[in-house]
């Protein structure tokens, strides 16, 4: 059986088209997304009943799980990426990969901040060397990590590659350090402070958190359209389309 | 198979040649093991339990002196060169290039690893346990840096990126590794962290060669 694939679907790798398609949707994204963090936050903090062992303090949740949820999400969808880029070599790919790294670094340090924060109230210290805390933590280094060999290399290519390379090494280990980390602290011995046993939590609380993960991937999804935007034209800044674009036909700098 | 232990025997020939690039990991090791004592506290029960994870550390830390210098020899001469356009499959050389490397970097540490633990009075079991673990482990770092090196092969200037690169990516090593350690000093059972150590040696062998291939073909280019 041969899969067709629509027309339009290949030409999105084409970076004008995408460009284009990334001008029309982005805004879209944007919105929604705002919408919806707007009615989350709101259910959130007023309408969620303050829960009977945290009162107030739980409400971090919805700043603290999604961040958490798309700092490992983005790592895939980077390393997705990346693999495509180096596989097809799809230069478009590569551009989405680089786009990626420091919105997920940016939202595995809120998951980081937010989760001390959270931590000081109900454990009685910022920072506790527990597996979720620990894989987070090394998470953020393999970000750190990701960027600098991309900005070590002054030829793009070469960085692209070098970097997607790292991509898929990091995304086969992250399963092993994350299990390690957990295996580890199960025979670790001494003192080990136990999650937050979640209480099977009320529909009430519950939606809120669901509408903030949705608007955080949809935020997510429309800063990386606008990321992939920048570095297309940076990447792109001697194409010709750029060059038409930036003139624009009336004249206008767009 | 010919070229293959030829090129082995080449990489151990060189290596011996520049005789201060093998001792110089060694006396790394020795010398920041015995850093510790002397800036935390020389008692017995704190060197006991601070033990495993140093020397584990400090073994990482030398494996990782000796990285930068991998393959950048090998790539100015352009024998790298020939090695990739050759018939053999890249990933395969590159898996004889770490064994090179680990047995030019990681199998000293290993020799050297008992006469540091007596310095922190770990019991005998822990000793033991100790260089196990550096064996099964090391040869997992070696890979490991070998994509590291390989990625970072054309840079200038790379010792602090191929360390940030290569660290995270050792963590699950040096936690089974020092916690192994720890635990058979406390007389208990460590057959369960060596499988995993084993386990992940096993990955690392299989997986690892193809992607420092990929990286040498990139720093090539």
């Amino acid at each position: 059986m041969r899969i067709t694939l629509p027309t339009w679907f290949h030409k999105l790798a084409s970076p004008p088209h995408f460009y284009r398609f990334a001008r029309l949707l982005g805004p879209w994204l944007l919105w929604v997304s705002l919408l919806l963090m707007l009615i989350g936050a709101w259910g959130g903090l007023f309408l969620a009943p303050p829960d009977y062992q945290q009162g107030d303090g739980f409400r971090i949740i919805y700043v603290h799980v999604p961040s958490a949820y798309l700092s490992t999400m983005i790592y895939a969808v980077m390393a997705t990426a990346a693999a495509i880029g180096l596989i097809w070599r799809i230069k478009l790919a590569h551009a989405v990969a680089a786009a990626a790294a420091p919105v997920g670094a940016w939202f595995t340090f809120l998951a980081l901040v937010t989760g001390a924060l959270w931590g000081k109230p109900m454990w009685g210290t910022y920072w506790e060397w527990d597996p979720r805390l620990t894989s987070e933590l090394i998470l953020l280094f393999l970000y750190f990590g990701y960027m600098s060999l991309r900005s070590a290399f002054d030829d793009q290519s070469r960085a692209d590659r070098a970097s997607a390379v790292l991509a898929l090494v990091g995304v086969v280990n992250l399963p092993i350090i994350h299990y390690s980390v957990i295996w580890w602290s199960s025979i670790h011995q001494g003192p080990t402070i136990s999650k937050l046993d979640a209480p099977s939590i009320t529909t009430d609380m519950l939606w809120p958190l669901l509408v903030m993960i949705l608007a955080y991937t949809l935020f997510f999804a429309a800063v990386l359209l606008q990321r992939v935007r920048a570095e297309v034209l940076d990447r792109e800044r001697h194409a010709r389309w750029v060059q038409e674009l930036l003139a624009g036909p009336e004249g206008e700098v767009r | 198979m010919r070229l293959l232990r030829a090129m082995l025997l080449r990489d151990l020939r060189l290596a011996f040649r520049r005789w201060g690039d093998v001792v110089s990991p060694l006396m790394f090791f020795a010398i920041v093991t015995s850093l510790f004592p002397l800036a935390l506290s020389p008692r017995h029960d704190v060197l006991q339990s601070l033990g495993p994870g140093v020397l584990w550390i400090a073994a990482l830390l030398a494996m990782l002196l000796s990285l930068n210098a991998l393959f950048r020899q090998d790539i100015e001469d352009g024998s790298m060169e020939q090695l990739a356009i050759g018939p053999h499959p890249l990933a395969l050389l590159m898996l004889y290039k770490s064994l090179g490397h680990w047995l030019v970097a990681g199998l000293p540490l290993v020799a050297l690893a008992p006469l540091l633990a007596v310095t922190y009075y770990l019991p005998g079991d822990a000793v033991a346990a100790l260089c196990l673990t550096l064996l099964i482990g090391t040869p997992t770092l070696s890979l490991l840096g070998s994509v590291g090196a390989a990625l970072t092969a054309g840079i200038r200037q790379s010792s602090g990126l191929l360390a940030l690169l290569v660290l995270p990516l050792c963590l699950p090593v040096l936690m089974f590794g020092s916690r192994a350690t720890a635990l058979a000093g406390q007389g208990e059972d460590i057959s369960g962290p060596l499988l995993l150590l084993a386990a992940m040696l096993a990955l690392a062998a299989s997986l690892l060669p193809l992607a420092a291939a990929a990286g040498i073909r990139i720093s090539l280019d």
